[in-house]
């Protein structure tokens, strides 16, 4: 895999040049035998070069895939195994740090520091062209055998279209099972990597423990450290804080866009002009354009200053990563969301409601709050739901504007931190991959997964009950 | 008919009923006129927020488009960096001090300035990189000056904020990145009008650095082009086949309905979720390169792949039927009807789509950082499998460092970013109407 | 009912020269009418013709469409409707509307009826409310049906039952017109029969104009009948007389079914 491109674009462009000579070829083909035998082919001429040149890519594709994922790891065992002969009585970890130093000498990165790690790389160089080799002549191989069987069959009577049509819907039916498989992966490598998790620290604790401390719990060396370590090694994986904190910083964006969002959904759905409506709705659409991260940027370097020294003024202590400034900064992220949502949601309760309302003699805010509002209600809900679900799982705004340890508390002047907040935070510098510390994180990508899920769920269920009351 | 008659008025009762009704309407109208005006509020804020956002990043950012620039008299040795046929010798060009050969020229203009702190008070008016830029200007140019020239050097980020009004002069001499002493050295080269503001081109050519003055998003740019590439590339047409699947031959029952189950939710999936999807899979499982675009292009794909499905399937829709029905009348079977005469209709609705996704993926950055895309990375990657970092995720780096010259680089960095964003938002929506089709 | 014919009754709405446009498009073409008090007045004509539109005119459900603009005068009693003085919400508090599809608000039936009487804050205490809702249910036929399921969802009801709670929903407010757009359009025949009884019952206390598509009901429920055809008053008259000895041709044309 590292060096992608060089021999392998040799190797993809001959594939290409193959696979267009056999369109031509199986074209050629029963172009002729149609005239020889002076009967109409079932099909277009072209369907059987499409089928002959299938029969020469597809296999070949499939079978470079399945190299590219089985040789590289023998590729490194094998070299492994060399090194290991080649440094006896090296321990693990090195070992790993040579063998990485060694992939990159042998791409010709950097120099080789000493001969045995120069004579390791030409060996390592030496099996990856012999590999490279093999591949090629493998490819060719295949591709020959898929051309001439193809190739043989050709004949105005083979049903050319029908069978290429039935490769491509298998192909489209393949790439619709995408989506499943990617639901899959996620659940999967969550779930996977979760369960190692619990093994180490128990469902209980996890869910119910009240001490969030990943760092100080994993620095083995430190002694102080090291009897925290021992005393609260099961403590110090408690989410409650986090999740508190989650809740927190989302309450709080919840409480700004949904009255902002709210209200403006009732304006631009009921009061605007068309001409206002035409203008309003695109310019609240550019706020849900604007990347998560230039709000996390406006919320860490002007919203939190600002809380702060407005605290200051006042004489209130708030924090420099106050759950004030994220949450306020993520609510101003989701108005356009639930204003779009809503306004969406108001504009499908139908006229006759409103009609019958005016024909009692409503003013226009008591049709509003009396009757479209209420009858919009399912649907407002199902809009706030995935509001809600929205703010939980945003990322770059509390990454960079709340807090990293974990406060319990609802003050929303303190600092707190949240479920994204901590994944990144387990997940990015120099950690090892299998540590209790890094796996905690996909047990909380994992309750975070559930609860957006069982959210959106939720919300697709309110809004379906709006459906099936105005159909 | 038309003569005027003497019409019926209502009972006593009735009258009074009106009456009791009119009395409570000015309190009803001005409710609903309440109503209005909360709504004109909430507009107002969201729009002020945005105003808000947008000019605070304007207002930070707009600086960092010119740099400050010294000028210094010096003489570079000839002998000690060509060979003798008069070429520069790359390895003696390499091994040369640069930086002390500028700093040296720069202290000989403060004669007085003796004292070892002093000296390296005055060297810190320089940029840290002033050595390398002028070894590149060097080895660019090919030949070496002869005698002494007048040289514009990038001054260091502290004196760059100072040029700009951004360093506060009235700050006490502790609380300040730059001693009294330096600024009246800066003063005095003002003075001489040795010191002058230009164009950041920098910016717009490099990658990243330690040093704000030599820092630029060319780098993150690329990283980000070459992902969103991938994207494209696995994307586009898997959501094309799919939505074509759906719409055309799914036929009705369980894992149709599952797979329509699937996609929805993807949709609202957090993108973090989708970077730990990378890493471990991706990453761990299939071993693939850390911090790479093609990394992050497939994990892009898959978080965008449900927008540009949903998009190509309402745009497929959104072709009549009669026109599905008239190829299928022709004889031609689905699979022709679908390909040759309904993708090529719904095409700009697709493009659309796409281009929509991919604005979405282009500032995207949780999933990224997931990946390792968010290492710092001093080259312009060149393959899809070179570290890189993309443009969001250098924003997120930038803010988070203390050098003040770092946070306006970032506000430029967004500027550049919402540029991306507007033009390709812009494009959409003119590709929309230009072929917008009423069946 | 055999005295009608000699005792023309009082004259309740009076509308002069009433022109309407929908943007550039004119709909109506000075229609003038005299509406008589406690009685059916029922506007025919093929669809199109501006039936509807008029109708809307008299409460000024109109102003609702941005692009209609209403001219000429409407008076009723000393209440000029078209004014802008006159409030269209007390306007329509006098005069009621059921429209061509039952629209019962997604409440409890109950707070269906409630919902007038609440808004204009016509009741002073719960038992009165409770007494309005009764009583309107009872003027509207509803009462027997849903004495006992006050509390359940409106939207529950069969279609024909929904149009008599629309009924009822007017007739709570206490106005002494009621509008009614085609309100049996969307119902079986026999909820239509119920309604068009309850009409003929409700005529005695209320001013009614309806607009109907079925020449039959106009024949069966109203006293006068008003035929339109693209946009213009073509016909006025008492029923029997439309029915019976048309004077214009388009008239007699359209009640013999050569254009529809």
């Amino acid at each position: 895999m590292s060096d992608f491109l060089s021999p392998n674009l040799v190797v993809f462009a001959a594939t290409i040049a193959a696979a267009f000579l056999s369109f031509y070829l199986g074209t050629g083909r029963v172009r002729k035998q149609a005239i020889a035998s002076q009967t109409k082919s079932h099909s277009l001429n072209q369907y059987y070069g499409f089928y002959v040149s299938l029969w020469v890519l597809v296999p070949a594709i499939l079978l470079a895939l399945i190299w590219m994922f089985a040789a590289d790891p023998m590729l490194t065992s094998a070299a492994k195994a060399r090194m290991l002969a080649a440094y006896p009585n090296l321990p693990d970890s090195f070992l790993n740090l040579k063998m990485a130093q060694l992939v990159n000498i042998a791409a010709g990165y950097i120099k080789a520091p000493d001969a045995v790690m120069a004579a390791q790389a030409d060996l390592l160089r030496a099996a990856q062209a012999s590999a490279d080799r093999a591949r090629s002549l493998t490819l060719a191989a295949v591709m020959c055998i898929g051309f001439f069987y193809a190739f043989r069959r050709v004949s105005p009577e083979l049903r050319a279209r029908v069978l290429c049509e039935a490769f491509l819907r298998r192909l489209f039916f393949l790439s619709a099972v995408v989506a499943i498989l990617t639901t899959i992966g996620i659940v999967a490598s969550l779930l996977f990597e979760a369960v190692r998790f619990f093994r180490e620290v128990s469902l209980f604790d996890f869910f119910f423990g009240t001490h969030w401390s990943p760092m100080t719990a994993l620095r083995p060396g430190d002694a102080a450290a090291a009897d925290e370590f021992v005393a609260g090694s099961t403590g110090s994986f408690g989410m409650v804080p986090v999740m508190a904190g989650t809740l927190l910083v989302a309450v709080i964006a919840m409480a700004v866009a949904v009255p902002i969002g709210l209200f403006s959904a009732i304006y631009t759905s009921e009061f605007a002009s068309r001409r206002v409506r035409n203008i309003v709705k695109p310019t609240l659409e550019v706020l849900a354009g604007v990347p998560t991260v230039v709000y996390g940027f406006f919320a860490a370097l002007t919203a939190a200053p600002f809380f702060r020294d407005l605290g200051l003024f006042v004489g209130l202590d708030v924090s420099s990563q106050s759950a004030l400034a994220a949450g306020g900064v993520m609510g101003i992220m989701i108005i356009p969301f639930i204003s779009s949502l809503s306004d969406d949601v108001i504009t499908a309760v139908p006229q006759s409601l409103r009609d019958g309302a005016y024909g009692l003699g409503s003013t226009r805010g008591e049709t509003i709050i009396r009757v479209v509002l209420p009858a919009a209600f399912p649907g407002l809900v199902g809009a706030f739901l995935l509001a809600i679900s929205r703010a939980i799982g945003e990322t770059m705004i509390v990454v960079m504007a709340a807090g990293v340890a974990a406060n319990m508390t609802i003050n929303p002047l303190e600092s707190v931190t949240t479920v994204t907040v901590q994944i990144v935070m387990l997940l990015t510098g120099d950690n090892e991959f299998d540590s209790v510390k890094t796996l905690s994180a996909f047990a909380l990508g994992m309750t975070l997964f559930v609860i957006t899920l069982l959210l959106n769920v939720a919300a697709l269920t309110a809004s379906r009950r709006l459906g099936q009351r105005y159909e | 008919m038309n003569n005027p008659i003497e019409m019926i008025q209502p009972d006593a009762k009735t009258q009074a009923r009106f009456e009791k009704i009119a009395q409570g309407l000015k309190k009803r109208h001005a409710a609903s006129r309440r109503l209005k005006t909360y709504g004109i509020m909430a507009i107002v804020t969201a729009i002020s927020f945005l105003a808000i956002l947008l000019t605070t990043i304007i207002s930070n950012g707009y600086t960092a488009i010119q740099q400050t620039e010294l000028q210094i008299a010096l003489t570079i040795p000839a002998e000690k960096l060509q060979n003798d046929d008069g070429t520069i010798d790359p390895v003696k060009a390499r091994n040369f001090n640069w930086n002390g050969l500028i700093k040296k020229a720069f202290r000989a203009e403060f004669s007085d300035v003796t004292a070892m702190l002093d000296q390296r008070a005055l060297g810190e008016i320089l940029s840290k990189n002033a050595g390398y830029d002028l070894r590149r200007q060097i080895e660019a140019k090919g030949s070496i000056p002869v005698g002494e020239i007048k040289l514009w050097i990038k001054t260091s980020d502290d004196v760059d904020m100072l040029m700009k009004g951004r360093l506060d002069r009235n700050l006490d001499e502790s609380q300040r990145r730059l001693s009294d002493q330096q600024i009246g050295w800066i003063d005095s080269l003002v003075a001489d009008d040795r010191i002058r503001l230009v164009f950041n081109d920098t910016f717009f050519t490099a990658a990243d650095s330690r040093e704000p003055e030599s820092a630029g998003v060319l780098g993150a740019t690329v990283g980000s082009a070459m992902a969103l590439f991938v994207t494209v590339l696995l994307a586009l047409p898997l959501a094309v086949m799919t939505a074509v699947y759906l719409e055309y031959f799914a036929p009705p029952g369980r894992v149709t309905d599952f797979i329509e189950v699937n996609i929805n939710n993807l949709a609202a999936v957090p993108s973090i979720v989708f970077g730990l999807l990378g890493l471990a899979v991706f990453l761990g499982f299939f071993g693939m390169p850390r911090s790479a675009p093609l990394v992050g292009g497939m994990v892009l794909a898959l978080m965008t792949l449900p927008t540009i499905i949903i998009a190509t399937r309402a745009s497929i829709r959104a072709v009549p039927t009669s026109i599905r029905d008239a190829a299928l009348g022709l004889g031609a079977s689905r699979m022709q009807a679908a390909i040759d005469h309904i993708l090529p209709l719904a095409a700009p609705g697709i493009l659309t789509g796409t281009i929509i996704g991919i604005a979405q993926a282009l500032g995207e950055t949780a999933p990224l950082i997931m990946i390792g895309m968010v290492a710092f990375i001093v080259d312009v990657p060149a393959t899809l499998t070179d570290p890189a970092t993309a443009l969001p995720v250098q924003i997120y780096i930038w803010s988070d460092s203390a050098e003040r010259a770092f946070y306006e680089r970032s506000s430029l960095a967004i500027m550049v970013l919402l540029t991306f964003l507007i033009t390709m938002n812009i494009s959409a929506v003119l590709l929309r109407r230009k072929f917008e089709k009423k069946w | 009912m055999d005295t009608v014919v000699d005792m023309a009754k009082a004259i309740k709405i009076q509308a002069k020269d009433v022109n309407v446009f929908y943007g550039e498009k004119q709909a109506l073409n000075n229609v003038s009418i005299d509406i008589e008090d406690r009685s059916v007045t029922a506007f025919i004509g093929p669809s199109g013709c501006g039936k509807s539109t008029f109708l809307r005119c008299f409460n000024r459900m109109n102003d609702v469409i941005p692009s209609c603009r209403v001219k000429g005068s409407i008076m009723m009693g000393d209440v000029d409707v078209n004014s802008p003085q006159t409030d269209p919400v007390l306007l329509r508090a006098r005069i009621g509307m059921v429209f061509q599809k039952p629209n019962p608000f997604p409440k409890t039936i109950f707070e269906n009826v409630a919902y007038g009487p609440r808004i204009h804050g016509l009741a002073q205490s719960k038992t009165e409310l409770d007494d309005m809702v009764e009583d309107s249910l009872k003027k509207a036929g509803l009462w027997g049906e849903v004495a006992d399921r006050l509390a359940d969802q409106a939207t529950g009801l069969s279609g024909g039952q929904q149009q008599r709670l629309c009924i009822a929903r007017a007739i709570a407010v206490g106005p002494d017109v009621l509008l009614m757009d085609e309100p049996c359009s969307a119902l079986d025949p026999i909820a239509t029969s119920v309604i068009e009884e309850l009409i003929s019952e409700l005529q005695q206390r209320f001013t009614i104009l309806i607009v109907t598509h079925s020449m039959q009901q106009a024949a069966r429920v109203s006293q006068k009948t008003a035929y339109f055809h693209l946009g213009t008053l073509v016909e006025y008259g008492d029923t029997k007389d439309v029915f019976t000895l048309p004077k214009n041709e388009q008239t007699e044309a359209y009640i013999s079914g050569k254009i529809g």
